[in-house]
């Protein structure tokens, strides 16, 4: 809110000196001093969004494509054949996505499937390489995107030490339904970068990210700033895991073994 | 004083000058501009803000929007007559307006602006391979 | 001086000619990936760099070596390479062109590159990296240009032009740090997290710049009455050799703490590269290949003897060329990227549309170091300097 009203005033005192006539600005100097800008009532919000995942209760292919499903179809993303695919979230085993493994492991465990997507990454090296701050982070901890402003460098995609993030190699719509595109939300441009955005859209007006909502329960959505909240909770009381902790990125995904 | 190469240099700028003002020439005599006729909703009078200031000045609150809604995270506007609206193309302005070829594509027609914003925002009339 | 460029040979309008054919084809290929975008190259969600940015840093290092000329005469006043000094300028600002220009067929949205500057991003290695590059363009097009002006109406080089060789001295350093600086600062990827990286690079770079240097003087010389201080080649020769030979002992230190180490991250790269991994084998042959005339190139390099035969000195740089090239141009990327983040392998191959867009930018790199050439050939001429004995002695 601060952010918000430095940049009003900033804004009140650029326009009475005459100096911003024709610039982006202009809404405001035209619309008069009644006009703000605010939340949603409705709005979740939080200090450090997180996420846990029981993998116990989505451990296959199938319970995890159900979360994918949702999840692509909220975002109208592209189901692209090869090796340039698009997936915000999707099913790996272990050793795909924990890179520690372990021999003799419990049966169970080595042929469970778990579901990956962006870590939202306390330390985000997507956001440390971006060079034009498409990709950054957010006070509540989510780090998102701007495709408006990406230029399709894909530094972050070598920054990014999880593979969380998938480049527009070719025009998306050439590969969605476009009869059963979700109107609320855009599509993507070819040559730009996306993942996963921990739904802030739906977060925005009240909603829990679509993967959450799918997911019957496996997946709890909340603030791990809170001691009291449910993520803390789930916490608290299971053996959780997180990807690739020793590089510092501090993931905000955590899985329940 | 005397010019050097004066004939060539003489030559190179009438040629020059004749380029430059073709498309003057080009469009003399033909009728002056005429506002192209829009397809206004029907359910809703007012827009976000004065017709006006929408007219002239919608891209610059759209880029504004668009920054407040994604990087401040504040996704609802009130204008200058204490009303409430989201900040979305899609969800707001496109409810509206639903139809982008009677709309949009007029002016920007006219204007001769091709404006990326369809390449991502889907368009109220839906989209066709 | 430019109106230099402008008279010449039949053979040097061919030459011109050819590239421009090949410009316009390639320009071609690149329309289409305008239109298609990216999916026309080889590049996968695993490889997301791919030939284009191998290149780019590659050439960042030719740019880069002008200075293993450019140093020793102003810093040492080593005279002898006063007549190479403006081909290594002249050379690093058609190498920084092709840099700039494989950034640019890179990048999934052109149109938009200029957000790097409305929204400057220090913390973005990338942004330095726009930074430094342009700075390097400008300083050298500013020493080069000036310097041989002068040259020209035999006039010293005004004093500035000084302060500004020292600067663009430093500054090739930088610039290739700061291009090592974009990939070992990537947490992940363990090819690249090394510290001697950026030494790496400034290694290979000053091994395999001034031998392409030292080839295309040499073709030079062909073509036009320029001839080089032969003591001056020697030297070069002998700057490649040791960069060389401290390029494959950093490149042993990477392969020492690997293997020694056993840490399974630092060791799968390379395993992948000269070995294979999981049946997938498609650098082994060209890594080897690169051993083999990296250690071939030291051979015919090391004893002087070898190295001062003029006539054998082509062949020696060619293949030290390859060699690198090979390693930093194919190697380094795929190595980079492969194991991937999910411990699988990715091959990548370059498309052919990917390699004619290459060759696009290749010969625009080929036809400004051609323009930038022939003037300063048509001015030592001009004024006598370096030029051939009006009766060659021999032959
Ligand atoms: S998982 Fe990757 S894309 Fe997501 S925040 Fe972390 S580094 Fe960025
Ligand atoms: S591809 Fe886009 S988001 Fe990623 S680093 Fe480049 S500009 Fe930033
Ligand atoms: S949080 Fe939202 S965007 Fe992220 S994977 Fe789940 S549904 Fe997709």
């Amino acid at each position: 809110m601060n952010h918000t009203r430095r940049n009003f005033l900033k804004f009140a005192g650029l326009t009475a000196a005459g100096l911003c006539v024709a610039s982006a600005g202009g809404a405001l100097a035209v619309s008069g001093a009644g006009s703000a800008i605010r939340d949603d009532e409705k709005v979740l919000k939080a200090k450090r969004w997180a996420m846990v995942i029981d993998t116990k209760k989505v451990g296959t292919k199938e319970t995890i494509a159900v979360l994918a499903k949702a999840c692509h179809a909220a975002h109208n993303v592209p189901d692209i054949p090869g090796k340039q695919n698009i997936k915000w979230l999707w099913a790996a085993g272990f050793e795909e996505a924990f890179d520690q493994p372990n021999n003799y492991m419990d049966e169970g465990l080595e042929k469970r499937e778990f579901p990956l997507l962006c870590n939202h990454c306390t330390n985000a090296p997507c956001v440390r390489v971006c060079p034009t701050q498409a990709t950054y982070k957010r006070a509540d901890g989510i780090v998102a995107m701007d495709y408006h402003r990406c230029i399709g460098c894909r530094y972050c995609m070598a920054g990014c030490p999880f593979g969380a993030r998938s480049f527009n190699f070719m025009e998306p719509r050439l590969h969605l339904d476009l009869a059963a595109l979700n109107k609320e939300f855009p599509t993507r441009m070819r040559g730009v970068v996306e993942k996963c955005n921990f739904c802030v859209e739906r977060l925005a007006h009240g909603k829990q990210p679509a993967c959450v909502e799918a997911s019957q329960g496996a997946l709890v959505f909340g603030d791990l700033s809170d001691p009291a909240s449910e993520v803390r909770k789930v916490l608290r009381e299971h053996y959780t895991i997180r990807r690739k902790p020793a590089l510092g990125t501090e993931p905000g995904v955590y899985y329940i073994i | 004083m005397k010019l050097y190469n004066g004939g060539k240099i003489i030559t190179g700028l009438v040629i020059f000058l004749g380029i430059f003002l073709a498309p003057l020439a080009y469009n003399a005599g033909k009728a002056a501009y005429i506002q192209p006729k829009l397809k206004m909703p029907e359910n809703e009078k007012e827009c976000v803000e004065s017709k006006e200031f929408m007219r002239t000045k919608h891209m610059q609150l759209l880029d504004q929007w668009r920054d407040w809604a994604l990087r401040d995270g504040q996704r609802m506007y009130v204008n200058s007559k204490g009303k409430v609206f989201e900040m979305s193309l899609q969800k707001t302005c496109m409810k509206c307006h639903t139809n982008k070829a009677e709309f949009c594509d007029k002016c920007h027609n006219d204007a001769s602006v091709t404006p990326y914003c369809w390449d991502c925002h889907v368009q109220p009339e839906g989209l066709k391979k | 001086m430019l109106e230099k460029a402008l008279k010449g040979s039949p053979k040097y309008y061919i030459w011109i000619g050819f590239l421009l054919l090949l410009i316009l084809g390639g320009s071609g290929v690149y329309m289409l990936q305008l239109m298609q975008g990216l999916t026309i190259t080889g590049m996968s969600r695993d490889v997301s760099w791919g030939f284009y940015i191998a290149q780019f840093t590659y050439l960042v290092g030719v740019a880069a070596s002008g200075v293993m000329i450019v140093l020793p005469y102003y810093f040492h006043h080593y005279k002898k390479f006063k007549d190479l000094v403006i081909f290594g300028e002249f050379m690093a600002i058609g190498a920084v062109v092709m840099c700039l220009g494989f950034i640019v067929v890179d990048i999934g949205q052109p149109q938009r590159m200029l957000n790097v500057l409305l929204f400057p991003t220090p913390n973005s290695i990338l942004f330095w990296d726009m930074v430094v590059l342009n700075g390097y363009l400008i300083l050298n097009v500013l020493v080069g240009w000036t310097c041989l002006e002068c040259d020209r109406q035999h006039l010293p080089h005004p004093k500035w032009t000084k302060v500004l060789a020292y600067t663009s001295i430093i500054w090739a350093f930088s610039i290739h740090t700061v291009t090592a600086f974009l990939y070992q600062g990537l947490p992940g990827r363990h090819y690249w997290l090394t510290a001697i990286l950026a030494a790496r690079f400034l290694a290979s770079a000053f091994c395999s710049g001034p031998a392409i240097l030292l080839l295309v003087i040499m073709l030079t010389q062909k073509v036009t009455t320029f001839k080089a201080n032969v003591e001056g080649i020697a030297t070069l020769a002998k700057i490649i050799t040791y960069a060389m030979v401290v390029n494959v002992f950093f490149f042993l230190l990477e392969v020492f703490t690997a293997f020694y180490s056993g840490i399974p991250g630092h060791m799968h790269s390379i395993v992948y590269l000269f070995k294979g991994v999981d049946g997938h084998a498609e650098l082994v042959p060209f890594m080897w290949t690169a051993v083999a005339l990296g250690l071939g190139s030291l051979c015919l390099l090391i004893p002087p003897r070898l190295r001062d035969n003029i006539k054998l000195l082509p062949w020696s740089l060619a293949i030290l060329v390859i060699a690198t090239w090979i390693d930093k141009g194919l190697g380094l990327l795929i190595g980079g990227f492969n194991p991937t983040p999910f411990e699988t392998i990715a091959p990548y191959w370059p498309t052919g549309k990917e390699l004619i867009v290459s060759l696009m930018i290749y010969s625009l790199g080929a036809l400004v170091v051609t323009i930038l050439f022939k003037i300063a050939t048509e001015v030592k001429k001009e004024t006598g300097a370096s030029q051939k004995e009006a009766v060659p002695a021999e032959n």
